[in-house]
């Protein structure tokens, strides 16, 4: 059936999976039960174990079950290759693999593990790389079930997700499963993903390099929760954990979409003392902070605090008082993942506190003003960023559906980008619908949702800020580029598209070729 | 009927161009590799075959190497080709560009 995005879901995935198609962006106060997870009780001692296979072998792992990691390593993660190499070996067979997200350095082996009959179904924020292109080429037979952050949080709580053992590689734990990931060698700062997995997996494995006397403070992972302690001879990289330091970009059309992200802030009513807002981590949005805190300093105006995925420019307007806290999942760069030893403002957070929508209340609910990306953007407003231009997974929904609930949700991201049109008339996978984004931001000008009439009126007459319809934004990229021929698709779904209720909000088909 | 002299190389592989290789043949022959062949494929085959029997090119084989450039950008490649080419650098058929 069509749902309320236009978007035709199968029938039979609605029957077989009980799903129920996606209708709005409002929550509403829905009762919901949070499942409870299986504990086996000890006294702490003996949660040391040597290897990899000996605490596999501990955890009572069996085909068909559910396994966790986490992708706050990135590109850096040594962890997951490791395990799954080790239960690849092991002939485990029907495997759930249900990580925070994938990054391309474990792209080979979750091939691997599909195709060794290891892996059977996958959830995820998202996917790249080999992997995408082996899952849109029809590699896993069930399609993928792909989440944003916050609705991983929910479904983990409502037993949508029922993790059977968590792995979770951290840059220090003591011998009881004490750990935080802001000391060590492969530090990576908020801890915030994995929190969850944690909390509510049957079996906690925690995998490091650094083993601390005990008690371990502070820790973010307690003891309470973990079952075995492994020491492996590295858990990553931290060379290729976060970039390195940031480099503002140089690209104009970049600086030129960030001076206007810049003004429709500090045009809103939200730009006052007070305000809150997040950023992601792309070229154009570290430039918005650099513009935005200038015009801080020139309207003496601070923020209350900034949220989300955390870069260092960020950490910079918190150590100049220019922000008053950080609520702070994820550390996108080494500055923010090494300021987290030193900042007691920088409050680590759990993807359920930063985003969940099922819970009595999450952060994102508490923010003014959000700027996010798009590989596409329909003339509805709705955005994907998981299919490319080829209609090939490519992308993660990440904080994007959730992050999209804040009072002024910005999209920032140019006309075109080649020959490929981001502003189109029907976007290839809705990620985030329309309903939550407020206004478009590209090098030629805006566009505003009509139904933000408000924003209409306070925008319309902002120097340097012309103000288009999205239909207008859209034909003028089509006049650029041309009109392109459409994708092709086969009938066969590999990818389903949670909102963050878990209603279906799309579904991705196998590319024909 | 202009003829092709010999090889020639137009364009770059940065993103947004498009890089022509033009090359003796019988008949005309394109082999493109394009980031966007599923959107534009058969739109850039056309810009390259209408401006070849613009020139009056009835042999030659083209190789494009396409990096998402835009029309205006593919014909400016094919046209810089061409006349390198051809030994036409300093005879441009205005009628063409015209």
């Amino acid at each position: 059936m069509l749902n309320k995005v236009n978007r035709e879901i199968p029938d039979n995935i609605l029957k077989d999976d009980n799903y129920k198609t996606f209708e709005t962006t409002e929550i509403g106060n829905p009762e919901t039960t949070y499942v409870a997870h299986n504990v086996k009780v000890t006294q702490g001692d003996n949660k040391l174990v040597d290897s990899i296979p000996d605490v596999i072998a501990k955890t009572g792992l069996k085909n068909g079950m559910t396994i966790s990691f986490h992708h706050h390593f990135r590109e850096g993660d040594f962890v997951f290759n490791m395990v799954m190499q080790e239960i690849i070996n092991e002939g485990f067979q029907d495997l759930t693999l249900a990580p925070s997200s994938l990054t391309n350095v474990m792209n080979d082996m979750v091939i691997k593990a599909i195709k060794a009959g290891t892996v059977s179904h996958i959830t995820s924020s998202g996917m790249r790389g080999e992997l995408g292109d082996f899952i849109s080429h029809g590699g896993l037979k069930d399609p993928v079930v792909l989440r944003s952050h916050g609705n991983r949080a929910r479904a983990i709580e409502n037993g949508d997700i029922k993790i059977d053992v968590a792995f979770l590689g951290v840059p220090n734990a003591d011998a009881l499963g004490n750990a935080n990931a802001i000391h060590g060698d492969a530090v990576f700062g908020s801890m915030g993903y994995s929190l969850m997995d944690a909390k509510y997996a049957d079996k906690v494995v925690l995998l490091t390099d650094t083993i601390m006397p005990y008690p371990n403070t502070p820790a973010s992972i307690k003891q309470t929760q973990v079952d075995y302690v492994v020491k492996v001879a590295k858990v990553g990289d931290p060379d290729k954990i976060g970039s390195g330091a940031t480099r503002f970009t140089k690209d104009p059309k970049e600086l030129k979409i960030a001076e206007m992200v810049n003004q429709v802030i500090t045009h809103s009513e939200y730009f006052k003392d007070g305000f809150s807002f997040q950023t992601g981590s792309g070229g154009a949005a570290l430039a918005v902070s650099r513009y935005l805190r200038k015009s801080m300093i020139a309207k003496n105006i601070k923020a209350s605090f900034a949220l989300g995925g955390i870069t260092k420019p960020t950490v910079d307007l918190l150590e100049e008082g220019l922000v008053d806290k950080i609520l702070d999942v994820q550390d996108f760069d080494k500055g923010a993942a090494a300021s987290m030893a030193n900042n007691e403002n920088q409050q680590e957070i759990d993807s359920s506190w930063y985003a969940d929508p099922y819970n009595k209340g999450a952060a994102v609910n508490q923010l003014d003003v959000c700027i996010l990306s798009a590989l596409e953007i329909d003339t509805k407003f709705n955005v994907n960023v998981m299919t490319g231009s080829d209609g090939v997974l490519r992308g993660a929904i990440g904080g994007h559906q959730d992050a999209a609930n804040a009072k002024l949700t910005i999209i920032s991201a140019p006309l075109v980008r080649g020959r490929i049109a981001t502003v189109v008339n029907d976007v290839t996978t809705v990620v985030t619908p329309g309903d939550s984004i407020d206004v478009l931001v590209t090098e030629v000008g805006i566009a505003i949702n009509p139904k933000r009439t408000d924003l209409i009126a306070a925008l319309k007459n902002v120097p340097g800020v012309p103000v288009y319809t999205i239909e207008e934004l859209q034909k003028r990229a089509e006049a650029v580029v041309g009109k392109p021929e459409p994708l092709e698709f086969t009938d066969r779904p590999v990818a389903l598209i949670e909102y963050r209720d878990g209603t279906l909000i799309d579904t991705v088909n196998q590319v024909k070729d | 009927m202009m003829e092709i002299k010999h090889t020639a190389l137009a364009g770059t592989l940065e993103s947004s161009d498009i890089q022509f290789t033009l090359s003796k043949g019988t008949g005309v022959e394109v082999n493109l590799d394009s980031q966007v062949e599923k959107q534009f494929g058969n739109q850039i085959r056309k810009v390259i075959t209408d401006l070849l029997a613009a020139y009056d090119i009835k042999d030659v084989t083209v190789r494009a190497v396409d990096k998402g450039a835009l029309d205006c950008t593919i014909k400016a490649r094919l046209i810089a080709a061409i006349q390198r080419a051809t030994d036409t650098k300093n005879q441009p058929n205005w009628e063409v560009l015209g």
